[in-house]
């Protein structure tokens, strides 16, 4: 009788647990809820939390206008712990259990590419807020980052031109996943139309979190050492950042020697760093916190705000999420529901003012259309714009310059309906 | 493993009751999921949604892996901080077989080639990834890849003595290879993204729900084999010989068993199991990419076993599931504390529950008398003296 | 004899400053400056060429404040402005006359790019070669050979002429030979600049000569005389030989700081993992927390007194020392005393200690990556013509390392608490018995790791992010630098840092830096199967258990 008890006692506890696991999927739908898929722990903790809190703050923000369609909106908040197969879990939770009506979140390639196909298969919303390498359009994902075309081709151009120093040698660092990987062999391709020679170009890339930057320093150093202008394009990533750019301002290098131009530093990159040495490395972005225009001013007043820190930087992703949630409101309203294929067809030409002082749109391949800047480092941790787009720059979700992927088109209004295909799904006579 | 049974089912009637629980518990789960899964339409409440499928199966193949991390560290004194390799690598062998499913369903359209070489400009299939689309090659491969390496692995190392912590760094220095070369993208196997966006599985499709249920059903049937086949171990006369290592090394050896011999077994062995956990893991999660190879997942692994109880096999089936249902949650309901609960679990468990919470269930006549002895301990932890 | 040189000069320079400062009248020079404010930096770099070329010596000024960023533009009249601080306030200022001006009109920052940086600090320069401090002449020099404009050829002619410091007159001859070459058609002036430069052949003028023998698109060279050529050519091949030599000096000292950043991280873990047998998974966030303190003690500082900023690091590693060593001993009275005898359970609850610790910070500093400034002293290189870099931050952290390695053994074989610590972990009941306090020494000893962690910490926030996540990325390596060099043995650990990093940054070059950490990996699994018990193992019965 004794053991037959404790079987049951630990039936009881399984049971339970299921049940904990199920009540949170019976819960009604009074509100407008919006997942939130961001890191707040582990390795992309770092640069995940600040883009949870920019979601909060629309929120709150949105929620302090009156709310969309009546109804308040609740955001709901999940760690995915920089774990890729935990976003997936957690996106499902978001999706099925937590009943979310939208998704803003992920930060690195694979945290989308394991999102992805519940997204798909759940067919649910999701706004990705990170410049990415492209390559990619799925129906369910919105990109409000920049695309290659949107950041790293017009950064080259600039440090090919006159003002930007005449680079005529080119070092692609990287670290070794596939954003890198892809924009330097868009760059590469690129560079090659314009008839930079194969050993003018130096390719190398470190694995995450690279903390010895001695032997790679030296190396750029040797290499621009032979007589003509030597530009870096950075592609490093996160975390590396902060000793790559100590162990350049310390063996010496100046930008006006050899500029360093970089995709994924950004200011809060650089808050942590004493950028007194780095004066002149470059970024490219859509968007710099030292943008004079009376979007920023309100939205970094608002930040600052809402964060209860004067010293709070904002960032290009930050934006992305402003421009990503902005529409979908917009798109909400003008669908009359949260629906997710009412409100996809809402989003397609729909237009945010960006905090650059420019009005962006979602185009039909689910990219957004985006000014490009070019900005220097400065002593306070800021960029000033040195170059930027006459207007905006539509985002491509698939390069030119790959051949598999050039003949590719995104567009996901009829007649194509498709985010990979060479010919419309639907061909119309 | 039919010539096997004869051995195992005397093994079931006397599992400890840790274990009869286990296999109960599984049982019910084998045959209630589906059926609440299938036979419900979703607005009922008697209906398990196909999120809590999956969550669950991935939560059985954690629990084999911490069975098999059980079966060396509790029985043999092998504390290997290197076993998340030995998953990953099961993980990346029914990943490649799924990839190589998509056939021309992935972006690019190539029939034979994956996205991400067609990405990187390669032109044809390398050699490792040949036969790799037929199945009964890659679940030999399942078995085979993590069970060579730890053969290879082991061989050298327990013929060299190498014991200890000596033996625990060398095998996560093992994985943390493997995660750096893993994540080259010019190894082949897809870099940081590692292998994602599968289609099916033996032509079902992995999103539909009879597809996971299946798969769930798979993964309880392997939790439940990999334990009876690790019960049987540890109860043979072999299992006396493995835990007389772990307990004095030197004087079984000088007793004349070849103790490197018994322990090549069990860890390859070992290896093997946590193989096909990976194996059954990816298609439910969807994804394998090197962050499984990372040292941490391995550390959490030998986690889980501690504070279900070593040595036990069921109790460190229960750790992984107790610790997995614990960060499920707590990530979503805590998400900026969860760090702080699972921390405090584990330094009160370790100091409350020596034996870990299997403990609790172990041999004491009642588990009333185990939480008396928790008061017991923890008025011993205060007494105000150093011990 | 230079001093007369020196004052003949002088007056010279003088009198040619002031015949070019009459011929520059304040509406001429207004206009000019009026210029810098156009949008676009070809013409902003025009404006600066007219502005130079005028020797006014108002000029050096306002260049000085277009190269900080306090150049203006009035919106309304497009008027340049300096901004100064007067009292803490902004004021801004007419450029030429220095009268403050109020403004109500919108400013407008005039922004300069790399470009025009280089192009103000060679101009900045060429007008500072005169300045009584022989360091900012030597600093004028080197922006000049570096913005080679033609119109300074003047002026460091004359500079020169005067120049009493040998050592200031060697920078000028190499940059003077520096405009010499580029500018110059005389093909024997250039040939005997090319000669000069090659005296000196460190990797700046290195580059200028290799520019030379660039072949362009057409197949054509940039330089087209052959003699030239050749003399460069000579030049470089003469420098070429000796290069290979430096490179290795080069990688052993990366390799060298490398270990010794390994040997820092390692060193705590060598007491509380290699001595009292913890599997410390907590170790890394002792790094964390002293590299935390750092970034308080700086913070502190930088609000109080700016003054000692220089010494931030030397206030920093006591404090670093008393809080990872303060939390060390917290962590052995209220954990890790229950599980003496139970080694392998150390690892679960100090496992938990460290989420902990984690979040903690996590929640306090927040996530992002928190600034820890660098000290002047320790900022920069020393650079030498062979192109042999050495960074300050390195030197100073090999030096620090050694250091501490060295109190360390002091205290461990030369102090009474060494003793006591020694015979607690060789022998537990028999220190007990001999009236040692084990309870003490074991709290002290677990301090003593923690707090060596927390003082790595100190240096490690000098060359690497400051986060949540700094200690995880060095606590497998922790872990394999003490196996390695065998557990329990300080000279084990020391040894085993310094020939891993080493290795690692002979490999990098051939392998890369992906591939080279995997060799070390491979090196290390080989090495243990050689020698079981690390490269100093511990001999006796007591190693078996």
């Amino acid at each position: 009788m004794k053991p037959f008890g404790k079987v049951a006692r630990g039936l009881a506890i399984a049971g339970a647990t299921a049940g904990l696991m199920m009540t949170s999927a019976v819960q009604a739908a009074d509100t407008i809820k919006v997942g939130v898929l961001h890191s707040l722990s582990g390795t992309m903790a770092i640069s995940e939390t600040t883009l949870k809190d920019t979601v909060l703050m629309m929120v709150d923000d949105l929620n302090k206008k009156g709310g969309l369609l009546g109804k308040k909106v609740e955001a709901v908040v999940v760690d995915p712990a920089s774990n890729w197969p935990l976003f997936a879990e957690k996106a499902r939770e978001l999706i099925t259990a937590k009943k979310v009506d939208v998704v803003f979140g992920c930060w690195t390639s694979v945290s989308r590419k394991s999102v992805l196909p519940v997204f798909e298969e759940l067919n649910s919303m999701l706004f990705y807020p990170v410049q990415y390498e492209g390559e990619e359009s799925s129906r369910n994902v919105f990109y409000t980052g920049a695309a290659p075309n949107q950041q790293a081709i017009p950064a080259v151009e600039y440090l090919m031109s006159e003002d930007g120093g005449s680079a005529k040698r080119w070092v692609l660092l990287g670290t070794d996943y596939v954003y890198p990987r892809t924009t330097n062999k868009i760059l590469r391709a690129f560079l090659k139309s314009k008839s930079v020679k194969e050993e003018d170009i130096m390719e190398n890339y470190t694995p995450f979190g690279h903390s010895d930057w001695q032997t790679i320093v030296a190396e750029v150093k040797k290499f621009a050492g032979a007589g003509k202008k030597t530009a870096v394009v950075s592609t490093i990533n996160g975390d590396a950042n902060v000793p790559f750019y100590k162990e350049l301002a310390n063996q010496g290098i100046k930008a006006e020697d050899i500029p360093v131009v970089a995709f994924s530093v950004g200011e809060e990159e650089l808050a942590g760093l004493d950028t007194k040495p780095l004066v002149g490395h470059l970024a490219a972005w859509n968007y710099f916190m030292s943008v004079e225009t009376s979007e920023n001013e309100a939205f970094i007043k608002k930040w600052h705000a809402f964060i209860k820190d004067e010293k709070r930087v904002t960032n290009d992703p930050m934006e992305a999420h402003y421009i990503g949630f902005n529409m979908w409101v917009q798109a909400v309203k003008q669908a009359g529901t949260t629906d997710v294929d009412a409100v996809r067809q809402a989003m397609y030409g729909q237009k945010v003012k960006n905090l650059t002082g420019g009005i962006s749109v979602m185009n039909t391949n689910h990219h957004l259309s985006k000014p490009v800047l070019i900005g220097e480092v400065q002593e306070d941790g800021q960029f000033d714009t040195v170059w930027s787009t006459d207007g905006l720059v539509v985002g491509d979700a698939w390069s030119d310059y790959i051949p598999e992927s050039a003949k590719l088109t995104a567009d996901w209004t009829y007649p194509w309906v498709c985010g990979n295909c060479v010919k419309p799904n639907h061909m119309t006579n | 493993m039919s010539s096997h049974r004869g051995f195992i089912l005397p093994y079931l009637t006397s599992a400890p009751l840790g274990g009869r629980i286990l296999l109960g518990v599984l049982a019910l789960l084998a045959v209630l999921v589906p059926f609440l899964n299938l036979a419900f339409p979703p607005e009922s409440a008697l209906h398990v949604p196909t999120y809590v499928v999956a969550l669950v199966g991935k939560y059985l193949c954690f629990a084999l892996l911490a069975i098999s991390v059980d079966l060396i560290w509790g029985y043999c004194g092998i504390l290997s901080l290197g076993h998340g390799a030995f998953f990953s690598l099961g993980g990346y062998a029914m990943g490649m077989y799924l990839m190589r499913q998509i056939g021309d369903r992935g972006v690019y359209k190539d029939p034979i080639l994956p996205d991400f070489m067609v990405f990187l400009n390669w032109k044809e299939l390398p050699w490792y990834w040949y036969g790799f689309d037929s199945f009964p090659f890659a679940m030999l491969m399942v078995l085979l890849a993590p069970g060579l390496l730890a053969l290879v692995f082991g061989f050298f190392a327990f013929r060299s003595r190498v014991t200890g912590v000596y033996l625990s760094i060398i095998t996560q220095a093992m994985t943390f290879a493997l995660l750096l070369a893993f994540f080259r993208n010019d190894m082949g196997f897809g870099g940081n993204n590692g292998l994602t966006d599968f289609k099916d599985i033996l032509g079902f499709n992995l999103q539909s729900d009879a597809t996971r249920i299946g798969l769930f059903v798979a993964s309880a049937l392997a939790l439940a084999g990999g334990y009876l086949l690790s019960l049987f171990i540890v109860k043979s006369k072999l299992g006396r010989v493995l835990v007389a290592i772990r307990d004095a090394e030197s004087r079984a050896r000088f007793l004349g068993y070849r103790v490197e011999h018994y322990k090549l077994f069990v860890f390859t062995v070992s290896a093997m199991m946590a193989g096909v956990a990976g194996a059954l893991y990816v298609p439910q999660v969807g994804i394998i990419n090197p962050s499984e190879f990372s040292p941490a997942n391995s550390i959490e692994i030998v986690v889980w076993v501690a504070l279900g109880g070593r040595g036990t096999l069921h109790g460190a089936a229960l750790g992984a599931v107790l610790v997995n249902f614990a960060k499920t949650y707590l990530t979503g309901a805590a998400p900026e504390f969860w760090l702080y609960f699972l921390g405090a679990l584990f330094i009160l468990v370790t100091i409350l529950l020596p034996k870990g919470i299997a403990g609790l269930l172990g041999n004491a006549p009642d588990s009333w008398t185990a939480f008396s002895k928790i008061g017991a301990r923890l008025s011993s932890l205060f007494p105000g003296r150093a011990p | 004899m230079r001093a007369a040189l020196r004052i003949i000069a002088l007056v010279i320079a003088a009198a040619l400053a002031s015949t070019a400062a009459a011929q520059t009248d304040d509406a001429t020079l207004t206009k000019l400056v009026a210029d810098l404010g156009q949008k676009s930096f070809s013409k902003k770099s025009k404006a600066i060429d007219a502005l130079f070329a005028t020797g006014d010596p108002r000029v050096a000024a306002i260049l000085e404040a277009m190269l900080s960023r306090n150049l203006y533009k009035q919106k309304s009249d497009n008027a340049i402005l300096v901004k100064t601080k007067k009292d803490g306030k902004s004021v801004y200022q007419n450029p030429l006359t220095k009268t403050a001006i109020e403004t109500t009109s919108k400013l407008k920052k005039v922004r300069i790019n790399n470009k025009l940086r280089k192009k103000l600090r060679g101009a900045i320069g060429s007008l500072s070669l005169q300045n009584k401090d022989p360091v900012k002449r030597i600093a004028a020099a080197d922006a000049v050979f570096k913005s080679r404009t033609k119109g300074m050829l003047a002026p460091l002619e004359a500079a020169l002429s005067s120049e009493p410091d040998d050592a200031v007159r060697d920078r000028m001859r190499r940059a003077l030979s520096a405009i010499q070459l580029v500018h110059k058609s005389d093909p024997e002036v250039r040939v005997a600049a090319v000669k000069t430069l090659g005296e000196f052949a460190d990797p700046e003028v290195r580059g200028l000569l290799n520019s030379l023998l660039v072949k362009r698109g057409d197949g054509s060279h940039a330089e087209a005389n052959v003699t030239i050529r050749a003399a460069a050519e000579e030049v470089l091949t003469a420098a070429e030989r000796s290069a290979a030599f430096w490179g290795t000096v080069q990688n052993l000292f990366q390799g060298i700081s490398l270990g010794s950043v390994l040997l820092l991280a390692a060193i705590g873990l060598a007491i509380t993992f290699g001595v009292m047998g913890v599997i410390n998974m907590a170790h890394g966030e002792m790094v964390m927390l002293g590299a935390y303190t750092t970034f308080v003690v700086q913070d502190i500082i930088r609000t109080t007194a700016p003054g000692l900023f220089d010494l931030s690091l030397f206030i920093a590693i006591p404090a670093a020392f008393l809080v990872a060593g303060a939390v060390g001993v917290a962590i052995e009275r209220g954990v890790i005393r229950f599980l003496y005898g139970r080694p392998l359970e150390t690892l679960l609850a100090t496992w938990g200690i460290s989420l902990v610790l984690q979040q903690f910070v996590r929640s306090v500093f927040g996530p992002t990556n928190r600034e820890v400034g660098t000290p002047s002293w320790m900022q920069g290189a020393i650079q030498t013509a062979e192109g042999l870099t050495l960074t300050y931050n390195r030197i100073a952290i090999i030096v620090f390392s050694l250091m501490v390695m060295g109190v360390l053994l002091l205290v461990l074989r030369r102090t009474w608490f060494g003793l006591q610590m020694r015979a607690v972990t060789q022998n537990r009941p028999m220190a007990s018995a001999m009236g040692i306090r084990t309870g003490w020494v074991d709290a002290m000893t677990f301090g003593l790791g923690s707090g060596i962690a927390g003082i790595a910490g100190v240096a490690l926030s000098q060359i690497d992010n400051v986060s949540p996540n700094l200690g995880q990325s060095y606590i497998i390596d922790s872990f394999l630098v003490v196996v390695f060099g065998g557990v329990g043995n300080l000279w084990g650990t020391l040894v085993g840092a310094l020939s891993l990093g080493v290795v690692n940054k002979f490999l990098e070059p051939y392998a890369g830096a992906v591939l080279g950490k995997i060799f070390v990996l491979v090196v290390v699994i080989l090495f243990i199967q050689k020698r079981p018990r690390g490269l100093f193992a511990l001999k006796g019965r007591a190693v078996e258990s």
